[in-house]
């Protein structure tokens, strides 16, 4: 019993290292430019998407695609950011969301159209196959590898936008642009990149899910309520409150699993109700 | 933040009205088909009786499938075409009149399924839909086909009530149940040594409906059923149920669900090592799911299937044709879809009407020859019971050309695949 179990919150705390990496991206941007960015998903499919057509088509292995991928979305949600998003910022936040939601339909439309809905299989890397025993369950390498990269990127990302002089901008930004930018900093530039380094973030996560998961153009749309209830249970726009929240939904998530499966798509989601209930602005969350 | 927390939901719940059934329609014979129903049409119905006997003057096909869900690529657009085909090869007309092919997406939703028919059959005089993948849409649509007396041809569902005691007068169960999939495979597995089973099944009527099947066919070839672990559906992943398969001890690990579920639940199996110490079944693997595993991952892999495209030189050939306009290989679901729709053309021919009652007689009469089925029979039950073969996956070594992915081990003879006719079916004489 006991070895079942650490073997399912094990698995829980993968499931959760990704929840995290995900949410941390939404959660940069919420914070920053108050646009709620529906594409994550998409954005996140079109990072396995690229791992797939580099090595596909390139030959290019996992270990580039997972710098260059990031970068080569990342650049697409920059240029995105400053030729659409950037036009509703004096909007109300509902817009922004409609149309982030528009070019997730559109980009999943036109990749389910060109590659079906069964997508493409992306082998994991020859360095991180196979796997070690643990006693109580087998740990594919691989996996052990996702919770390492996502807890490093996490922690540094939270250490930059908390602890550091850039962070301290990128805060401020967030509380008076226009008091900021009195100061001499170019806080548009800065917005785009924000956008463009979560929308990076996204890519990332989706290059890293390629070997776990099978490359499809609906990947995303699955994963994105999960990550938008974990954002709204940690706190909309909260850093530590997105990272500490993917971690623990995966273990409840994993813990549901096993104890009474056919819970475990709505666990959840009971769980954002109960949170929104006693705590309107979430786990982390500044009441406003 | 209250607010944009409640903006959240209400978009959430508008995608699902933005993607709403869309319709889309093709005509085989355009030029026909434009002659509407005038005062001249009637006058010549009325001096020539055979030709009143079509209803409307047109014979409509509804392809209801699953367009751009998990299922769009097992049936979708590929049974679309495959309609088309069948229309087109029975020369686009049938006692004169012309076949129109139509066709919509029920997203694997029961009532989106039921609402679509019940359109069709009130405002657009279809008289037969097709496909119905996903048991669900299956068992939503066929009450209201039956009760207004019009026929169901399903290919792509797979669930064996729907020729037990949710069996209607007016329904074709065409391509394969899961009791032949888990007949083929199930007895298989065990007679190689197979004996103790864990389930992961997807949980719904179909998976349910598998695994069932598949534990009685189990435990009657002297197998033991170790456990089971039902995932909702769809689940991308399945490592928390693999652990509990693993834990479970079994030999071999039951994969009763399809589509993107099967492929995610094969790769992450490899992926956690149970393919080391334990072997998997695939209890429903289509064509379109090897094709996006790929060889390395599904190689060796035991699986029943009603249909190969490379099996013979007639299967081929129409397969090659099917290959031309979809740039796939047809699936089982795809390949049932084209014949039954001929079978039906060929009883609306021989009946000399489209009236569904002396249509269902024909169609029970007449015995299935062509590329699909050899000497294929529909019962009473609306079961179609015919040839199935049990095929292994080859290695990416034994590949020689593109889509070879099959060897076929043994055909399993129509009366050995399928279950003799249910008693809970009011149809089937006790």
């Amino acid at each position: 019993m006991i070895q079942v179990l650490s073997g399912q919150l094990l698995i829980g705390l993968i499931n959760g290292s990704f929840y995290a990496l995900l949410s941390l991206g939404l959660a940069i941007i919420f914070g920053l430019l108050n646009v709620v960015n529906f594409a994550h998903g998409a954005q996140y499919m079109l990072g396995a998407f690229a791992a797939w057509m580099a090595l596909h088509y390139w030959g290019v292995g996992y270990w580039w695609a997972l710098i260059l991928a990031p970068l080569a979305v990342g650049l697409f949600g920059l240029v995105f950011e400053r030729l659409c998003l950037r036009r509703l910022q004096r909007l109300d936040p509902l817009y922004g969301l409609l149309l982030t939601f528009g070019l997730a339909l559109v980009l999943e439309g036109l990749f389910q159209n060109a590659y079906g809905i069964s997508g493409n299989s992306y082998p994991v890397p020859a360095a991180l196959e196979g796997g070690t025993n643990l006693g109580f369950m087998y740990l594919p390498r691989y996996r052990a590898w996702v919770v390492l990269v996502s807890m490093t990127v996490c922690f540094t990302s939270w250490f930059v936008i908390e602890k550091t002089r850039l962070g301290a901008y990128l805060r401020a930004g967030t509380e008076n642009p226009a008091l900021l930018q009195a100061f001499g900093v170019n806080v548009p530039l800065m917005f785009s990149l924000t956008y463009g380094y979560g929308v990076a973030l996204a890519a990332f996560a989706g290059v890293m899910a390629a070997p776990i998961y099978q490359v499809t153009p609906l990947m995303g749309s699955g994963v994105i309520m999960v990550v938008f209830a974990v954002v709204v249970i940690g706190g909309m726009g909260s850093i530590v409150g997105s990272i500490v929240t993917g971690l623990g939904l995966g273990l409840v998530e994993g813990l549901t699993k096993f104890l009474y499966p056919p819970a475990s798509d709505v666990v959840v989601f009971v769980v954002m109700a109960i949170v929104l209930l006693l705590r309107p602005a979430g786990l982390f969350g500044r009441q406003r | 933040m209250a607010r944009t927390n409640r903006n959240l939901a209400a978009t959430a719940a508008s995608t699902v009205a933005a993607t709403a059934a869309r319709t889309v329609v093709s005509t085989v014979a355009l030029t026909a088909a434009l002659i509407s129903v005038s005062t001249v049409a009637l006058a010549v119905c009325a001096a020539a009786p055979a030709a009143a006997q079509i209803s409307d003057n047109v014979v409509k096909v509804g392809v209801l499938t699953d367009m751009t869900g998990a299922y769009s690529d097992l049936a979708g657009p590929g049974s679309v075409i495959a309609a088309q085909m069948a229309a087109e090869d029975f020369g686009g007309k049938v006692l004169g009149k012309p076949i129109v092919i139509i066709s919509a997406d029920h997203q694997n939703k029961a009532d989106v399924a039921s609402g679509v028919a019940r359109k069709w059959f009130d405002e657009q005089q279809v008289d037969a839909i097709a496909d119905l993948v996903s048991s669900s849409t299956a068992l939503a649509v066929m009450p209201v086909a039956a009760e207004k007396k019009r026929i169901t041809l399903l290919s792509g569902p797979g669930s064996t009530p729907i020729a037990g005691d949710k069996c209607t007068p007016y329904n074709v169960h065409y391509t394969y149940n899961t009791y032949a999939m888990a007949a083929g495979t199930g007895r298989a597995v065990v007679n190689q040594g197979g004996k103790t089973w864990f389930f992961i099944t997807a949980d719904y009527v179909f998976g349910k409906s598998l695994e069932a099947d598949t534990s009685k066919v189990v435990l009657a070839s002297g197998g033991k059923i170790l456990g089971g672990v039902k995932a909702p559906f769809p689940t991308t992943d399945f490592s928390s149920y693999l652990l509990q398969a693993q834990g479970s001890g079994a030999q071999i690990i039951g994969l009763a669900n399809a589509g993107a579920d099967t492929i995610n639940s094969i790769k992450q199996a490899n992926e956690f090592g149970l393919t080391k110490k334990q072997n998997l079944a695939g209890l429903l693997v289509f064509l379109s799911d090897v094709h996006s595993l790929g060889l390395a991952t599904a190689k060796g892999m035991y699986l029943t299937t009603a249909f190969y495209w490379d099996r013979d030189d007639a299967s081929r050939k129409w397969s090659k044709r099917f290959f031309e306009r979809q740039h796939k290989m047809p699936t089982m679901v795809q390949a049932g879809v084209y014949s039954e729709l001929m079978h039906y053309f060929a009883a609306i021919k021989a009946a000399g009407t489209d009236d569904a009652d002396k249509v269902m007689a024909k169609m029970r009469e007449m015995p299935v020859n062509d590329f699909f089925a050899k000497n294929g029979r529909i019962g009473a039950d609306g079961l179609h019971r015919h040839d199935m073969y049990l095929a292994q996956v080859k290695s990416p070594e034994q590949s020689k050309y593109p889509w070879d992915y099959y060897k076929i081990i043994r055909t399993i003879p129509a009366a050995e695949a399928f279950e003799a006719p249910d008693p809970a079916c009011p149809l089937v004489k006790k």
